[in-house]
């Protein structure tokens, strides 16, 4: 039996005869030497991940200008920072967006520029008080300008994370990265072995208080994360530390393509070894860490699960899917994790790191629940429209033309004879047929690759696939892949007026 | 661009085959508006007989560019037959950029490249291998750092 306190441990790291090993070298030495002589041997074990954690931010204090303002809305290089609490303080979000830029640059980078002390451009606007006359500034400011800069992270160190993949015939574009058609890739996340809550994942050693590394600086846990969820491993930690002391090594704003911008966090926690069933635990390996690998294709908030997968597998750059082999690929940098895990090492060999003991255990039972929506969420079906002319294949683009003359719809899906969509022609398409003189066979003419909705689909995921691609109506298939109706955008800009209580400005354009 | 295009003058085309090994080369051809309309690649595989690998073309009624990998064996002779067409030709020594200062190694951009010119090297740090690279793009679009652009 081993049995050891904090206190003794940071005794010894005191007097410099700690013993601290990283948690990928645990693994080996649980293995060789059993879990009672491991943790006769290891006094510590630092963990460590590096990866995008959107759920990150930090609190500004700005200081009071002459004259006064109470700050109403607050702008850092154009990315707005919540300005509702007191005067000069401001929360700006990892994920908040420039106004000029775009997804390319946000709250993360700002975050960022600030660590590298960079100066960074700040306005502001208010409505003007007795007490805070002033209604406007603009001004110049580094991160040693402020007050206070603050980091607080309401949700970092995600014990693992599922795996993205896609299986539709389109490119997504997601915080999960870019994921290729068809099983064309995978995307992950989470340091495994190294992976801080993995290694305690009954939060024996970690909670409330608990001292830790974040992004280069001594930080402190301030309690379970938001979405804490251990009975399925995904539990989470809220965490904060002084953004002043932080580096720019460990920390780094982010863009994922489509979808915008997010902080990278570097976070260690040092985990004393206590006894011998912390370092069993602390043993774990990638090959013991299994997680979800799911199909981001589905817009929907369950998204399917395709297979569980090690983090051993996903490490060794494929996995299998599908009975093929598909190539993986991290968001969060084990390059990096490591580097932190060593940094944390090394503080505590050299004394400037002690262990604190938590004052609170994390909780063990809380669950993510879903939103509760008061207002049903209208489908397809509630909207579409069921009459429709269709067009059989073989036809020419000529009669397709009179078709829709006839009609009201420039958008004439083409079927095949048992009445399955096979592609769609429109008005757009059959102008450029003439004008490039080439329009005899409509089979040539239509575009085969139809983007379509289906009856149980919500409309807010058939207005994000006519605006991603700029078209004004789709067809609605059932599961046979027959077509049963046609929504447009008018149809869904009418309904949502209506939902708003409100009439659209202007349907959306009808051009396909 | 130029900065990375190394312009071969006639004289030291020769070195720049020795420096570069016995693998493929990649070369940056610029097309100006006058001679466009004629099928140069086509026209000068036929002459020497030289495997051309067309990676990436962008060409419009204006004017044209294409990366084309060359057979080292063929190289000078297919240089100078694009020369005497009046075709600008440049060595693309880097066809993507990698900046390791913005780089954190998290691998990104490994997956979705379909040449496998991404990969972990044993640390866990990044590698490309640049001759495989043939410009597709789709590593500058997955970058979340901005870390990697065409040269
Ligand atoms: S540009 Fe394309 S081919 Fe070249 S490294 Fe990037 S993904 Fe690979
Ligand atoms: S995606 Fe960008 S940051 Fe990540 S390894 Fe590739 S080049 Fe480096």
């Amino acid at each position: 039996m081993v049995e050891k306190t904090v206190q003794e441990i940071n005794q010894k790291i005191k007097d410099g005869s700690v013993h601290v090993v990283t948690a990928e070298q645990m693994t080996g030495i649980v293995e060789e030497l059993g879990p009672e002589d491991a943790a006769r041997e290891v006094d510590v074990v630092t963990t460590g991940t590096f990866g995008a954690m959107c759920s990150s931010g930090a609190f500004l204090n700005f200081g009071h200008s002459d004259p006064p303002i109470k700050m109403q809305r607050v702008w850092l290089n154009d990315v707005e920072a919540y300005g509702g609490i007191a005067a000069v303080d401001a929360y700006i979000g990892a994920t908040q967006l420039s106004e000029s830029r775009g997804m390319e640059y946000g709250g993360g980078h700002v975050i960022e520029d600030l660590v590298a002390r960079k100066s960074v451009h700040i306005r502001a606007v208010a409505y003007g008080t007795d007490c805070y006359p002033r209604k406007n500034i603009e001004t110049e400011i580094t991160i040693d300008d402020l007050n206070q800069a603050i980091m607080l992270n309401p949700r970092n160190a995600y014990q693992r994370y599922n795996v993205a993949t896609n299986s539709s015939d389109r490119t997504l574009y997601t915080y999960m990265g870019t994921l290729l058609p068809n099983y064309g890739n995978a995307t992950y996340s989470g340091a495994g072995v190294l992976s801080p809550l993995y290694n305690d994942p009954d939060f024996e050693t970690i909670g409330r208080g608990s001292k830790i590394f974040l992004c280069g600086a001594p930080s402190y846990i301030i309690g379970e994360g938001t979405q804490h969820e251990p009975q399925n491993d995904f539990a989470t930690i809220m965490v904060t530390g002084d953004l002043k002391e932080m580096s720019r090594e460990f920390l780094r704003g982010a863009a994922f393509h489509g979808y915008g911008a997010t902080l990278y966090v570097g976070l260690g926690i040092p985990i004393p070894i206590l006894n011998e069933n912390i370092a069993k635990k602390t043993g774990i390996s990638d090959a013991d860490i299994i997680t979800n690998v799911l199909d981001y294709s589905s817009p929907r908030r369950s998204r399917p699960t395709l297979r569980k997968v090690s983090y051993e597998e996903l490490k060794s750059g494929t996995i299998e899917l599908d009975g093929k082999e598909v190539r993986t690929s991290p968001l969060s940098s084990f390059f990096m994790a490591r580097k932190v895990a060593s940094t944390l090492k090394h503080w505590i060999e050299q004394g400037n790191f002690m262990l604190s003991q938590p004052m609170e255990k994390l909780p063990t039972d809380t669950v993510f629940g879903p939103m509760k929506q008061t207002k049903e969420t209208p489908l397809v079906k509630d909207v579409m429209s069921r009459k429709m002319i269709t067009i059989r294949q073989g036809k020419s683009v000529e009669d397709a033309a009179k078709l829709i003359m006839r009609g009201q719809s420039t958008h004439l899906p083409v079927t095949s004879e048992d009445d399955r969509l096979i592609g769609i022609i429109t008005a757009w398409d059959i102008s450029k047929a003439v004008a490039q003189g080439k329009y005899d066979k409509l089979d040539r003419t239509m575009t085969r690759r139809v983007i379509t909705a289906t009856l149980d689909e919500p409309i807010d995921v058939t207005a994000r696939k006519l605006e991603k691609h700029n078209i004004s109506a789709l067809p609605v298939i059932d599961k046979d892949g027959k077509v049963i109706g046609m929504i447009t955008s008018d149809d869904i800009s009418r309904l949502i007026a209506k939902r708003n209580g409100c009439h659209p400005q202007a349907p959306l354009e009808g051009k396909q | 661009m130029d900065a990375t295009h190394r312009h071969l003058s006639k004289e030291n085309s020769r070195e720049n085959v020795v420096f570069r090994g016995d693998y493929d080369m990649k070369i940056f051809l610029r097309f100006a508006p006058e001679i466009n309309q004629e099928p140069h690649i086509s026209e000068v595989i036929l002459e020497t007989g030289a495997k051309l690998n067309i990676n990436k073309a962008s060409v419009d009624a204006v004017s044209g560019e294409v990366v084309v990998d060359v057979p080292d064996e063929k190289f000078n002779e297919v240089v100078k037959r694009f020369r005497s067409r009046g075709v600008e030709v440049s060595i693309l020594e880097h066809p993507v950029i990698l900046d390791e200062d913005e780089c954190i190694n998290c691998g990104a951009c490994i997956s979705v490249c379909h040449v496998k010119a991404l990969c972990f090297k044993d640390d866990w740090s990044i590698a490309l291998d640049e001759k495989r690279c043939n410009q597709c793009g789709a590593c500058i679009t997955a970058c979340p750092h901005g870390a990697l652009e065409f040269s």
